[in-house]
């Protein structure tokens, strides 16, 4: 309860400067709260979770509170069921601050296209925290919350977690249910927490991954993310992928400070290897093609028969489609269903959506063949650091390019962790780090060691 | 085509290709664990929030269903797919919640089957597995111009098996026959109730018409709304000579969707199909791929039960049947079992078959061989065993208590019957003369008299035998 009345402190501090939060529910955290501090005077079970306030990006379905995406078309919208990961956190005792900001339905870089309003950046407010969980980002960065919840599709954890300063996790695509998440493009969405360090990270991932028989797509494998973590990198072959050091963008500040941390990682005991990513170019270009096709099908639910906005002034089902979807869902998400729905069309299905699988393909394999020489691949987060708001709303190419580092270990389904390395221009600057499929404790495991080697230093 | 140089009326050959949904008999949907009994329950009652597409919800194939599609798949000797998986068909409407159907495109899970019609043999060209859409309630006739529509999601999400063939039907009798063979097949299986007025059986036919001996096909209509056998038989004689019509007045045929009315015994235009939808087909990215393993299709393919052909040839062999009968009995395995069983019970299976058919029984096996027993050894006359049969169904006691008690025992003593042909005789002089100048048919009203005198106890058989041995003498 103290905990929890803390972070309500830090909340109404920081919540006029950064907007991390769409909605509050305090009087559920107060009664999970409660409900925590009787489990810790009764002797009844209690976890490491257990009385620990989370902010949740507003895309996870938490039972009869508000989700809605971030979007106009859901408001209102009170799920009667749950998310599987925000179940198995309220099971362990988590308390539930409230539904973070986010781009709607998850579609951007920078939080700023939330149907509600931007996120700031609590290193500097006049910026952005990245995106899409720009505010389960903020939310850890500024205190508001011990961890937070968000969800990757093409870096939309590891990238704000890089710009807001805060340990950020994409585990392997199946590790964790989807069941509950609002889908964006659901061959490439995970879950995944925010965390003050790597240690918390993996709590958190231990608490929510494992096999759901409610998500087709989860897998079911044994979840171990803490035997390992303190294992040190000594021994360990790290690759270095010279197409993302020299990556479209990247800042001459970002580079020197994930260079210097690689260094931090050399000395800690690793073996640094140079290694091959020759497809990385075309990955940009598959993943603007693969996520708005299944987004532009996945999106089509909200048509304002059943739940939602509905605009009641249409004359008939089509203005009804026509008026609900084009008030309720914004800029950047309808340039996304168009877009995916014009690489689906009959004609241009086999140019554009197949011709994008296998570029898929071709990346995934890349990842495979440079994973035979190492044993993690690290590398810069975000090529830029946080941006002003407005930077690049008129641009949206150049928001694309933010996840050029990112979007590949979401083609390839791989684990990712984005751990904080110093700063550029006094921002913060992360440093990825990417394991092959199912070694999610490899990745915690060499971003633990950074950290501890550089807190160390 | 034109009218000048067209085909003369009567050279003209339908050809038919039959597109047939059908519900799968499984206890819950087909990706949620909502019930199937859905048919009478309140709207919106067995949905949960797979099958209603609310945000963030994921699909779960059904096993159960999977299964049933690949019995019935090699009940139509198909090939079954090694490999499968689902595919979303994108387009909207209110019956449809996640704006997208879960169905099968390019990899369906069997392909190239047949199926035996007579000595005809139809291609199926695929089988699949989809999700059944929910329903529109219109105040008014359709969607566009009714003042209200209502949406009932019960049947949201229910498993279907969608089952193509190839256009190979030549005529409205041959898809009809081909429906309900269809039907007769996946009941066997246990695939699907398939009942065409519970809607667990949709069939559609593609028909187009084409000069006799060309190999060209013609513009095809899709016709839906069939709502029963004989609704496809007429839906689909009545579309063939609308298309003749057309062709031979100089018309052409549009290909479009028609539907059949049942009130008017017609179809009429629907949807023209000319700028055909773009679902946007693409694979379903909730769902895994399935890899149907070659032992597991074999272990089905072993259990399969008997199918309605290979019943159709056992029963006219085993039990020296006639073509009438065996299409009788083998239209329901329920008849077709209890046929079996009454001659087990010891019953001559040409009356088994005559009693079955005739009077269709609800009595069991054992009852039924008892009461054929008392026929054909002369206790009772065939009419008096129609009575026994009713009174025995009625009050549930075994027919030879039912004989005793009605005192029902016909007379077959000779001496007895002897007076009532003598009186009868003397009674009908003119019947009497005219078969004795040899007119058989006269022993028709004679045997009428005796069986008038005698209240219909008399053995019929008896009772002749001794007319004529009076009269010839």
């Amino acid at each position: 309860m103290e905990l929890l009345e803390d972070r309500l402190g830090v909340i109404e501090r920081e919540e006029p400067r950064i907007h991390a939060f769409l909605r509050l529910s305090e009087e559920l955290a107060r009664a999970q709260a409660e409900e925590a501090d009787r489990r810790f005077s009764s002797d009844a079970q209690v976890g490491p979770l257990t009385g620990i306030p989370v902010a949740i990006k507003d895309v996870l379905c938490v039972e009869d509170v508000e989700t809605t995406a971030g979007s106009q078309i859901l408001r209102g919208f009170r799920p009667p069921y749950e998310s599987t990961a925000v179940a198995r956190l309220r099971a362990q005792g988590a308390v539930f601050l409230g539904m973070t900001n986010c781009d709607e339905f998850a579609m951007g870089s920078s939080t700023e296209n939330s149907g509600y309003f931007p996120t700031r950046n609590p290193h500097d407010p006049s910026r952005v925290p990245g995106g899409s969980s720009g505010g389960s980002a903020a939310a850890v960065a500024a205190g508001e919350a011990v961890f937070g919840l968000g969800t990757d599709t093409g870096g939309s954890i590891r990238q704000p977690a890089a710009l807001c300063g805060v340990v950020g996790m994409k585990p392997t695509y199946g590790r964790v249910s989807r069941y509950g998440l609002i889908a964006f493009a659901s061959s490439l969405d995970q879950i995944g927490p925010f965390t003050r360090t790597v240690d918390d990270a993996a709590l958190v991932l231990q608490a929510i991954a494992g096999w759901d028989r409610r998500d087709a797509t989860s897998v079911d494998r044994p979840v171990d993310m803490l035997s390992s973590l303190e294992r040190g990198v000594e021994g360990l072959r790290l690759g270095l992928p010279r197409e993302y050091f020299e990556a479209e963008g990247m800042e001459p500040g970002v580079r020197a400070a994930v260079e210097r941390a690689v260094l931090t990682l050399e000395r800690a005991g690793a073996e640094l290897v140079d290694v091959r990513l020759p497809h990385t170019d075309y990955g940009l270009a598959a993943y603007y093609i693969i996520a708005p096709a299944e987004a532009s099908s996945n999106l089509a639910r909200f048509d304002g028969v059943r739940y939602g906005a509905r605009a009641e002034s249409a004359g008939n089902l089509l203005e009804t489609y026509l008026q609900t979807r084009r008030g309720g869902f914004g800029p950047e998400v309808r340039r996304r269903i168009m877009l995916g729905t014009y690489a689906l069309s009959a004609g241009y299905y086999d140019a554009y959506y197949l011709k994008a699988q296998k570029v898929r393909t071709l990346i995934a394999q890349d990842f495979e063949r440079a994973f035979e020489s190492c044993d993690a691949i690290v590398s810069a987060t975000s090529p830029v650091v946080a941006f002003p708001i407005g930077a690049k709303v008129a641009d949206p190419l150049a928001m694309y390019v933010c996840d050029v580092l990112t979007l590949g270990g979401n083609l390839a389904g791989l684990p990712g962790v984005s751990i904080p390395c110093g700063t550029s221009e006094g921002l913060p600057v992360g440093l990825q780090v990417l394991a092959p499929q199912w070694a999610d404790g490899m990745a915690l495991r060499v971003a633990r060691a950074y950290e501890a080697a550089s807190n160390g230093s | 085509m034109g009218a000048e140089g067209g085909p003369a009326a009567g050279e003209w050959e339908a050809v038919i290709g039959m597109e047939v949904h059908a519900q799968l008999s499984t206890r819950s949907k087909m990706f949620c664990g909502c019930t199937t009994d859905y048919i009478g329950a309140p709207p919106n009652s067995t949905v949960c929030e797979v099958c209603l597409g609310m945000p963030g919800v994921l699909p779960v194939a059904n096993a159960k269903a999977v299964e049933q599609v690949v019995r019935t798949a090699l009940a139509l000797e198909c090939e079954i797919s090694r490999h499968t998986k689902f595919d979303r068909k994108n387009y909207f409407y209110p019956d449809l919640p996640k704006g997208y159907q879960i169905s099968q495109y390019d990899m369906p899970m069997a392909r190239s089957g047949r199926l035996s019609l007579g000595d005809r043999e139809i291609r199926i060209t695929r089988v699949h597995l989809e999700e059944d859409t929910g329903r529109l309630v219109h105040a008014g006739d359709a969607l566009e111009t009714a003042s209200e529509s209502l949406v009932d999601l019960n049947r949201s999400g229910m498993p279907l098996m969608e089952i193509v063939s190839e256009p190979d039907l030549r005529s409205a009798e041959e898809a009809r026959d081909y429906a309900v063979e269809l039907r007769g097949i996946l009941r066997a299986v246990g695939a699907s109730e398939a009942d065409m007025e519970k809607g667990q059986l949709r069939a559609e036919a593609n028909v187009s018409v084409r000069p006799r001996g060309s190999q060209e096909l013609g513009v095809k209509t899709e016709l839906k709304n069939i709502n029963s056998f004989r609704a496809l038989h007429r839906a689909v004689a009545y579309e063939i000579e609308r298309q003749v019509r057309e062709l031979e007045g100089g018309g052409r045929v549009v290909q479009e969707t028609r539907g059949w009315s049942e009130s008017e015994q017609r179809t009429f235009s629907q949807r023209s199909k000319e700028f055909a939808q773009d679902y946007r087909y693409f694979p379903e990215p909730d769902l895994p791929p399935l890899e149907l393993r070659p032992d597991w299709v074999e272990r089905l393919r072993a259990s399969l039960p008997e199918l309605p052909g290979e019943l159709r040839s056992r029963l006219a062999e085993q039990y020296a049947l006639s073509a009438f009968d065996v299409e009788q009995l083998s239209q329901e395995s329920a008849t077709a079992r209890l046929f079996e069983q009454t001659v087990a019970a010891g019953a001559p299976p040409k009356q088994a078959a005559n009693w079955i058919i005739g009077n269709a029984p609800t009595l069991d096996a054992q009852r039924l061989a008892e009461l054929i027993g008392l026929v054909v050894a002369g206790t009772i006359n065939r009419e008096q065993g129609v009575r026994v049969l009713e009174e025995a169904q009625a009050s549930g006691r075994a027919p030879g208590a039912v004989v005793r008690e009605l005192g029902l025992a016909q007379v077959s003593d000779e001496a007895q019957l002897g007076v009532v042909v003598e009186r009868v005789i003397a009674e009908n002089p003119r019947a009497a003369a005219d078969f004795r100048s040899g007119k058989q048919q006269a022993l028709g009203a004679l045997l009428a008299g005796v069986k008038e005198a005698t209240g219909g106890s008399a053995n019929m058989r008896l009772a002749a035998e001794l007319l004529r041995h009076r009269l010839i003498q």
